[in-house]
């Protein structure tokens, strides 16, 4: 007569059921929202008490709705592929050669004084080939990682390379500027008090959660992530599914570069060159594993806020950015300590049999 | 050792080589300046620096993990030393043994993180090169140190001649003491236990650990050697731009990446020479001398270097794949 | 005169927490024996093990003698030293680096900066190779060669430290018959020599084959020593479970109707050819083979996974033209791989992605969207059917046990509703007990229609649970029995000639 094993519950139903599944991804170390937000809403007290009359006002919030949306669709586009198991480097290239792109074609080859439904065409004909470039972009990326199997890091160091090379060569390290109104005001106008750019932000970062989390596409990268080989036994086209993680990822650069060319009015070969690794923290500091297979946008948009938080916070009481730089570092290595320390504090003998 | 260099000697080095060995015949059809001794040498010491965070980089790629914080370790070591021995009158040797000392801490401090945390090293290492850089800024004000006293910055030089040409050729301080970095990590990881050890580690985890190898000890040993190497290379580097700034090397750790990588570096670990970091090295190196020497604008050779890089992988992905489909699985 | 005793073990006990996982073993072995250890997961055999290697250290009371000496512990220098050491199944062998340093790996550890003694290294590897009498080029690479001499290095490693007692686990299991008789041969020499071999194996028949003598351990207890000669592997199963096993031959005649998954010529160079059957719906054909034989070879071209070189492929009469194993999931046919832990789940993700992850263009609804709910619903639905035992569906499948996981890769194959299942080892792993649960759910599916390819190299799983057998030997069909017609000792002659 068999015994039972150590794992066998009767299912909880209802209420009960559903902590008890929330225990359960707390007791694999995973953070969950929840952590995320008395983070955020332990920073926000603090910055309060720091600077009560400067911190706390409609005008801070505002401040980080206008800097978010461009790091924020950059850091959708770097999450995708880490949960595939992957990782894009080359994020931040793309979204300056499309912007480089786009920006050429509005400064140099739009005739100056455009109007109306001229200037209209005009953008969107920029906008076609900078999402152009993007998708073939992503299609080479996935395809190298996908059909010749090299691993992400080389192809993405490579195609940042590349493009970063090439946009420094066509711009000779020089910016192009002065860009219409019109593609201004995406950054800068603003719909009861939010800008324009939050709002694409924020319905975006939705999307790609529906996609995630909603489609059989979405299902398919988390498993992709976690163990490529059986996924494919599975009877999925994993080589489709990788495409798709880069081309989406490019996808996003590009709507990022949009944002980025309208919130600087500029274009080059370096901007945000420095968002690279903040991108990285603000995913891992979201929850997204850096292994693969795992991680809620949800995660990653309150880390986000977070990250931007500290900044703003710092900023207004006349701290250095750096410090900034520095503190999201050790919350990124205080969130990895406390993961651990968990695991290894659910993982210590208890009275169950070893595994024999 | 020939028999060590052979093991690991593998596809990528070969081909490399061959590449190299191409490279330099069209290079010297087309310009006759290429392979004069005055230009090679200038070449070696151009890329001194990189050649010796290459080095580094290549012992913690070995030994399994990546390191990207190198550059703002390689910052502060550089901003030390000069700092005592501009503005306190430290004696040079103290100076850089302090700097040393700084490079090998915080890569040692890598190492703890990435034991303790049991987190993948890349991302342990984008938080400390944040901190480590913002820390720097933040209490240097990003203020440059830039007179440095004239040994420093002149470079010894340890032999000069002149050729038939005319021109000089100087063996300065920074080619020697890459010579003796190179040379040095190769003893290191193919004549010392430790060495091994790395090697071990990198090729299997869990056998190291099983044979009784000491986990913390090997990545000690990787980061903190990184770090030392990146101290070395930022005062050579602080030497040959007669100053110190400290975001002078900001950027730069994805190019040593493609270099250690490039020259046959896994990113799994356990795989790579010495010898491939040379190569890897000497090949962009060529790659670059030759397009300025061809007259093509520098502002090409990122072009030139990514298209290098996805060739390269390119390459040895098909290389790959094909070895994988010839090879009889074994299974039932 | 009787064999010294090299190790013995008294009143050895070993309690974490509120479990005991060693209760009162007493055991020994004697040198240059050859022992068999089995016992299922949770009998106790690993902790054993580790305790021996001086991982874990016995309750109080319990006494370790070795060659006369007695310790109440061990610590993992001590077990070296004293000649203890354990080959795990993975053999912990270094594949970048040489056959030299992976064999003399213990002389080259140690001062860390000191230059690696290579004449002394050169020498023990030497040694050791001779030892066995086997020729490796020393220079080697471990990565580049084959599993049965990656396995020489692994077992020289062992001797280079002077090893007196070595314990081999599942050391047969990716070897063909004719590795297995190399092995043997180093097991003999080594005999010869006076080391002892403890062998932890799950492979009943070559147990009894291989060892002396054999000890069952069950829920931490020792059952029994027992000669080798003395018992057989149906014997050893029941002290292993301490139930009786039923065995029935259950073949039926089933081919009167059109067959569902017909083959006609298959070949695929160096790996199989000419290989022809037919499967009839409700059918469970055996196909047994030993290691090398071209079974999962052939599975995987049947699922899509490879390319046929040569004939053909038909399922309920129409040809198919298989580019990918989406493909073969779309005419009905299902493979469930042997290698379940890295293959066939992904431990990781939930019980409900799992058993989803086949089917989910199934599960989405006009706008492309897949409701949580219906996965979840689509889920437990089949852990209720196929009996999974589990906490919730969004449980990772790592915690579930053997049996439960493979039940869930079962599960994720029966939701494609497949015409014909293959089932390639499906049992590996799991515990006597459990290997009943799979059968019985595997004559059900036959019950209700679906054709069935049983891929096995165990005698009894295919003898008791198929309709007809196949034996498969060097990518041929070598021969076909029916259970009852044929005995089950002429199927193990046939597959072990």
């Amino acid at each position: 007569m068999a015994e039972p094993t150590p794992e066998v519950h009767v299912p909880l139903r209802g209420l009960m059921g559903e902590l008890d599944k929330f225990l359960a991804t707390l007791r694999q170390g995973g953070f969950g929202i929840g952590g995320l937000l008395l983070i955020l809403i332990a920073l926000v007290a603090v910055f309060s008490l720091f600077e009560p009359t400067t911190f706390p006002r409609a005008t801070t919030l505002q401040a980080m709705m206008f800097q978010l949306p461009e790091l924020g669709l950059l850091s959708l586009a770097m999450a995708i592929p880490l949960i595939s198991g992957g990782i894009n480097l080359a994020i931040i290239a793309t979204a300056n050669a499309a912007g480089l792109l786009m920006a050429y074609i509005l400064t140099a080859l739009m005739p100056p004084e455009t109007q109306g439904g001229a200037l209209v065409l005009w953008m969107m004909g920029a906008f076609a080939a900078g999402l152009l470039l993007c998708l073939a972009i992503g299609a080479v990326t996935g395809l190298m990682v996908a059909v010749l199997g090299v691993h992400p890091i080389l192809v993405t160091l490579g195609t940042m390379t590349l493009l970063h090379g090439c946009s420094i060569y066509f711009t000779r390290g020089r910016t192009l500027s002065g860009f219409p109104d019109a593609l201004i005001q995406i950054s800068n106008d603003t719909v009861l008090g939010v800008p324009i750019s939050f709002f694409v932000f924020v319905v975006v970062a939705a999307l790609v959660h529906l996609l995630l989390t909603r489609t059989a596409l979405g299902v398919r990268i988390h498993m992709i992530g976690s163990n490529l080989e059986a996924t494919r036994f599975s009877g999925v086209d994993t080589r489709r599914v990788l495409v798709s993680v880069y081309v989406l990822s490019s996808l996003l650069c590009f709507l990022a570069a949009i944002v980025m060319m309208a919130r600087f009015n500029s274009a080059g070969a370096d901007i945000a060159g420095s968002y690279l690794l903040i991108t990285i923290l603000a995913a891992i500091l979201g929850g997204i594993d850096p292994y693969g297979g795992f991680g809620r946008i949800s995660g990653l948009f309150v880390a986000l806020w977070i990250l931007q938080t500290i900044a703003s916070g710092f900023n207004l009481m006349n701290l250095s950015p750096h410090l900034a730089l520095a503190s999201w570092g050790f919350i990124l290595l205080l969130v990895m300590g406390v993961k651990r320390f968990r695991i290894s504090w659910n993982a210590r003998p208890r009275t169950e049999r070893p595994k024999a | 050792m020939p028999k060590t260099l052979r093991f690991v000697f593998g596809r990528t080095e070969a081909a490399l080589g061959a590449a190299i060995v191409i490279t330099a015949i069209v290079l010297s059809l087309s310009s006759p300046y290429f392979l004069t001794v005055a230009n090679l040498v200038d070449l070696v010491e151009a890329y001194s620096v990189t050649t010796i965070l290459a080095a580094g980089v290549f012992v913690v790629l070995v030994s399994g993990g990546i390191d990207i914080s190198f550059t703002a370790t390689a910052s502060a070591a550089q901003y030390l030393a000069a700092y005592l021995i501009v503005s306190r009158g430290v004696p040079a040797v103290s100076a850089l043994a302090l700097a040393a000392l700084l490079g090998i801490a915080l890569g040692s401090i890598n190492a703890l993180l990435t034991y303790h945390l049991r987190v993948v090293s890349i991302i342990v290492t984008i938080a400390t090169s944040s901190i480590y850089y913002a820390l720097l800024i933040y209490f240097t004000d990003a203020q440059e140190i830039y007179n440095l006293p004239d040994w420093w910055s002149n470079g010894v030089s340890f032999f000069r001649t002149e050729t038939a040409a005319g021109d000089i050729v100087r063996i300065t301080l920074p080619i020697v003491v890459m010579i003796a970095v190179l040379a040095l990590t190769h003893q290191l990881m193919n004549r010392s236990r430790i060495g091994r050890q790395v090697y071990a580690f990198g090729g299997n985890p869990e056998a190291a650990s099983r044979v009784g190898i000491n986990i913390l000890k090997v990545q000690l040993f990787a980061y903190g050697y990184l770090g030392l190497l990146a101290a070395i290379a930022g005062f050579i580097q602080a030497g040959r731009v007669h100053q110190a700034v400290p975001t002078a090397m900001n950027g730069q750790e994805l190019n040593v990446l493609a270099v250690a990588i490039l020259g046959g570096a896994s990113l799994v670990g356990g795989i790579g020479s010495t010898g491939g970091v040379i190569l890897g090295v000497l090949f962009l190196a060529m790659l670059q001398n030759g397009l300025n020497l061809l007259g093509v604008s520098s502002y090409f050779f990122g072009v030139v270097t990514g298209l290098a890089i996805l060739a390269s992988i390119t390459m040895t992905g098909l290389a790959e794949k094909y070895a994988r489909r010839r090879r009889v699985t074994r299974t039932g | 005169m009787a064999a010294a005793q090299f190790l013995a073990l008294t009143g050895i006990g070993k309690r974490f927490g509120g479990t005991k996982a060693l209760d009162a073993i007493d055991w020994s072995v004697e040198s240059g024996e050859v022992h068999c250890l089995v016992g299922e997961n949770g009998s106790g055999k690993s902790t054993l093990i580790k305790m021996l290697a001086g991982v874990h250290a016995p309750d109080p009371g319990g006494v370790i003698t070795i060659d006369g000496a007695a310790y109440d512990r061990l610590t993992p220098h001590q077990a070296k030293t004293l000649g203890i050491q354990v080959i795990f199944q993975d053999l912990s062998l270094f594949p970048n680096l040489t056959v030299l340093e992976n064999i003399a790996i213990d002389l080259e550890l140690g001062a860390a900066l000191k230059p690696p003694p290579l004449a002394a290294m050169r020498a023990a590897a030497l040694a050791a190779l001779a030892r066995l009498d086997a020729h490796l080029p020393l220079d080697a690479r471990v990565g580049d060669l084959p599993v049965a001499q990656r396995q020489i290095v692994a077992i020289c490693r062992g001797l280079a430290t002077n090893a007196r007692l070595l314990f081999m686990d599942e050391p047969t299991a990716s070897l063909t018959r004719h590795e297995v008789d190399l092995l043997l041969e180093s097991v003999r020499r080594l005999k010869a020599q006076g080391v002892a071999i403890v062998f932890v194996s799950h492979r009943l028949e070559e147990v009894v084959e291989i060892a002396e003598r054999v000890t069952v351990l069950r829920d931490g207890r020792l059952v029994g020593t027992y000669p080798a000669a003395e018992i057989d592997d149906h014997r050893l199963a029941e002290l292993m479970t301490g139930s009786r096993i039923e065995h029935k031959v259950q073949a039926r005649r089933l081919d009167a109707t059109q067959p569902t998954l017909e083959v006609r010529n298959a070949g695929r160079s160096g790996e199989f050819v000419d290989v022809s059957f037919a499967l009839h719906p409700g059918e469970i054909l055996g196909l047994i083979g030993l290691l090398g034989a071209g079974r999962t070879e052939l599975a995987l071209a049947l699922f899509g996974m490879t390319p046929l070189e040569s004939g053909e492929i038909r399922v309920n009469g129409a040809p198919l033209k298989l580019r990918a194993n989406r493909d073969a999931v779309a005419a009905g046919i299902a493979y469930v791989s042997e290698d379940r832990l890295s293959l066939g789940l992904n431990l990781r993700q939930s019980i409900a992605d799992n058993v989803s992850v086949t089917v989910l263009d199934d599960l989405t609804d006009r706008f492309g969207l897949i409701s949580p709910g219906d996965r979840s619903r689509m889920a437990t639905g089949w852990v209720e059917r196929l009996g999974i035992r589990i906490s919730h569906v969004d449980a990772p499948v790592h915690t579930l046990s053997g049996g439960n996981q493979q039940r869930v890769v079962l599960a994720k194959w029966l939701a494609t509703d497949p015409k014909v299942l293959i089932l390639d080892s499906p049992t590996v792993g799991v515990d006597i007990r459990n290997k009943q649960g799979i059968y019985d759910v595997v004559r059900e599916l036959a019950a209700r229609g679906v054709a069935i390819l049983l891929i096995s190299d165990e005698v009894p799983e295919v003898y008791f649970n198929a309709d007809r057998i196949l034996h498969m030997r060097d990518g041929r069909i070598a021969g076909s029995f029916v259970p009852g017609e044929t005995s089950e000792h002429a199927l193990a002659e046939a597959l072990y000639a």
